[in-house]
């Protein structure tokens, strides 16, 4: 231990001998280490993005699709072969026990008027039950009821958008709408949600009861696609194996038949878009490491130049009785030090970095301590893997041609 | 008394491309403790080379060489460092301090590579070499903040500090002016009158005048080998040679000894 300490303290001497070069050397490791945390934060703040966004959308909520019908290998559309009806909402409401809550979904495009303008949107036809399976809020005003959707209430719920749109931001609850020339009374607004992962805008959307859009506005019999929510994020599955079998019940599936629907789960989305985000965060670690690389060799390249331009220091060391093990290790220790000083100063411009970006210019940076710890620790190895060589040369010297050198 | 140097028959050749120099031819001779022996000769003489195997650096090509009794030939690296470091103090032409460093550590120097804790205080220990050679004052001085003489003494402080059988001293007065080197000898003749072994390597007559037994070397071979009948004192020359105010002008700090650190 206390050679240990005395190896240190002839190498930080060494080092502060020659404080320019020194910090030249270590500039290597010092942006290496930087640039692998601040990537690394920067990548992970972007998949914390995307896990918050999915998350406000609902992790429980699980989407049931009419399957595609193929002719050859031609997709003929969703719902062109078997297809949903609000009699399979309703039988799934009735028989689930591991769901939270069901919404058939009617989607029909429709030009609407209303306030100062006419905008052309998506009209989701819902069922109350769509505000807490989609994690959504009210703004204000009240979700209609179950008995508007019995009565086919023409009552309508706006996105921030279609407020903007029309109403210039004003609050338009009471006012009314035409929606394909039928008119609507609004009855509440919803909370912004912003745009999805995929950057549709959720907020330009019109809600209103199920029976009303089906009936009034998409005409026919068939839904779009039932939303159901699972009770918890783990019985996701379990919820997702009951709704299928509920389904093929339902629309009298032999074993043998297929599905006739597809089923997807926001933990399904969420785990592919992190996936996503994953594999960019380690690109760019990866990117960065390079960099940490790069700066282990301009240390290996130092020290070599150190190792001759002290050899004279050397020859003396081992005319004192040195051994090659000692001087291997003043030459390593004096890298990894130089590494790791490298690697201090890379992480403190990196804390400073990331709250620059955090705070002044407002991107999203995750520093995971462990990433810190990562770097930190690779510098070290560096330090010990390009110090290896230069410390074995000087290591090798014979004593005699050493202190001859000039 | 058992002789702390005894070589028989040491030869060393060099091989230099087809040429073989035989640097040595087979020297035979002993030290006794307490002595103080000054090896002369000509360039080329093989006294360098010479010290060089007494001192552990090198090997020699053939014979026997006895260190304190033992049989010091054939050994690995790391054994011939641990002699060198326990055994044997150096002191060099061009002094070879660690530059920008203090005249302490550079006499601790040894000691931190003395893995037998056989000194209880390396500090202390190196304090009391500086004493010895009259450096106390300038133990915290670095090399370029010393006089020529002083740099020496500094360097016999550190031959000293691990308390060698004997201290090998190669050409020590060769950078120095004439009364830095008889400054330099007294100190020598002081430390040999407290019992340490020196043996000495130089090529002016004057300064092995200094020393008690002569050995002189040609073509590898000792030639001649004689006590000095009328030894100087070195301490009375300097009493007697012009004050030192003048000479000190001319006494450069040679740099030439420096090594960076």
């Amino acid at each position: 231990m206390k050679r240990f300490r005395r190896l240190l303290r002839v190498a930080s001497r060494s080092i502060l001998k020659n404080r320019m070069r020194s910090l030249l050397t270590s500039l290597g490791v010092i942006i290496g280490v930087a640039a692998v945390i601040v990537m690394v934060g920067i990548g992970a703040g972007a998949q914390a993005d995307v896990e918050a966004q999915i998350s406000s959308l609902g992790v429980n909520s699980i989407i049931i699709f009419p399957e595609r019908g193929h002719s050859g290998n031609v997709s003929l559309g969703a719902g062109t072969k078997n297809k949903l009806t609000l009699e399979d909402a309703q039988r799934i409401e009735e028989e689930a026990t591991l769901l939270a809550g069901v919404s058939p979904i009617v989607r029909t495009g429709a030009q609407i008027i209303g306030g100062s303008g006419n905008w052309s949107t998506s009209v989701y036809g819902v069922s109350p039950a769509y505000l807490d399976i989609r994690a959504w809020k009210l703004e204000s005003g009240e979700m209609f009821t179950d008995r508007d959707v019995r009565v086919k209430a023409k009552v309508a719920l706006l996105g921030k958008t279609i407020i903007d749109e029309l109403f210039d931001g004003n609050d338009p609850i009471g006012e009314q709408i035409r929606v394909r020339n039928t008119p609507f009374k609004v009855i509440g607004t919803l909370g912004e949600k912003g745009q999805s992962p995929w950057g549709s805008d959720y907020d330009d959307v019109v809600l209103v009861p199920v029976t009303t859009g089906l009936y009034r506005l998409a005409g026919g019999r068939y839904i779009s696609m039932i939303n159901v929510s699972a009770a918890s994020l783990e019985e996701s599955d379990a919820a997702i194996d009951e709704v299928t079998e509920i389904l093929r019940n339902s629309h009298r599936l032999r074993p043998d038949e297929e599905d006739g629907f597809r089923i997807y789960s926001q933990a399904d989305l969420m785990e592919t878009a992190t996936e996503t985000q994953r594999v960019m965060t380690l690109l760019l670690g990866a990117v960065a490491a390079v960099s940490l690389v790069v700066g282990g060799i301009g240390i290996m390249n130092i020290m070599l130049v150190s190792v001759t331009e002290r050899t004279r220091e050397i020859g003396i060391r081992l005319a004192v009785g040195a051994r090659s093990a000692d001087v291997l290790a003043q030459f390593l220790t004096e890298s990894v030090v130089l590494s790791l000083v490298g690697g201090a100063i890379g992480t403190a411009l990196a804390y400073s970095v990331t709250h620059v970006l955090n705070n002044v210019v407002g991107m999203t940076t995750v520093v995971r301590p462990a990433v810190v710890f990562l770097a930190f620790g690779f510098a070290a190895v560096i330090g010990v893997f390009f110090g290896y060589y230069p410390a074995r040369k000087a290591a090798m010297l014979n004593p005699i041609d050493a202190l001859r050198y000039e | 008394m058992r002789p702390v140097i005894e070589t028989k028959s040491l030869t060393k050749d060099y091989v230099m491309g087809e040429l073989i120099v035989r640097a040595l031819r087979g020297v035979d001779f002993k030290v006794a403790a307490g002595e103080f022996v000054s090896i002369m000769g000509a360039s080329g003489s093989g006294k360098s080379t010479l010290m060089n195997v007494l001192g552990c650096l090198d090997e020699p090509t053939s014979g026997d060489y006895y260190l304190d009794g033992a049989d010091v030939s054939g050994l690995t690296r790391d054994q011939y460092a641990e002699i060198r470091n326990q055994r044997l103090g150096f002191v060099f032409q061009t002094y070879n301090l660690l530059a920008r460093t203090s005249a302490l550590d550079n006499v601790e120097l040894p000691l931190f590579y003395d893995h037998s804790s056989r000194i209880d205080d390396p500090r202390a220990s190196a304090i009391e070499a500086l004493e010895r050679v009259g450096l106390a004052d300038r133990l915290d001085h670095e090399p370029n903040e010393l006089s020529g003489g002083q740099q020496q003494r500094v360097a016999i402080a550190r031959a000293l500090v691990n308390r060698p059988s004997i201290i090998l001293a190669d050409e020590p007065t060769g950078n120095l002016d004439s009364r830095t080197s008889v400054d330099v000898m007294s100190v020598f003749q002081d430390l040999n009158d407290q019992g340490i072994t020196i043996l000495l390597v130089t090529h002016e007559p004057d300064i092995a005048e200094y020393t008690k037994r002569i050995i002189v070397m040609r073509d590898g071979r000792i030639v001649g080998d004689r006590p000095v009948w009328d030894r100087r004192s070195a301490t009375k020359d300097l009493d007697a040679m012009p004050a030192a105010d003048d000479l000190y002008l001319s006494d450069d700090p040679t740099r030439e000894g420096l090594v960076r650190t």
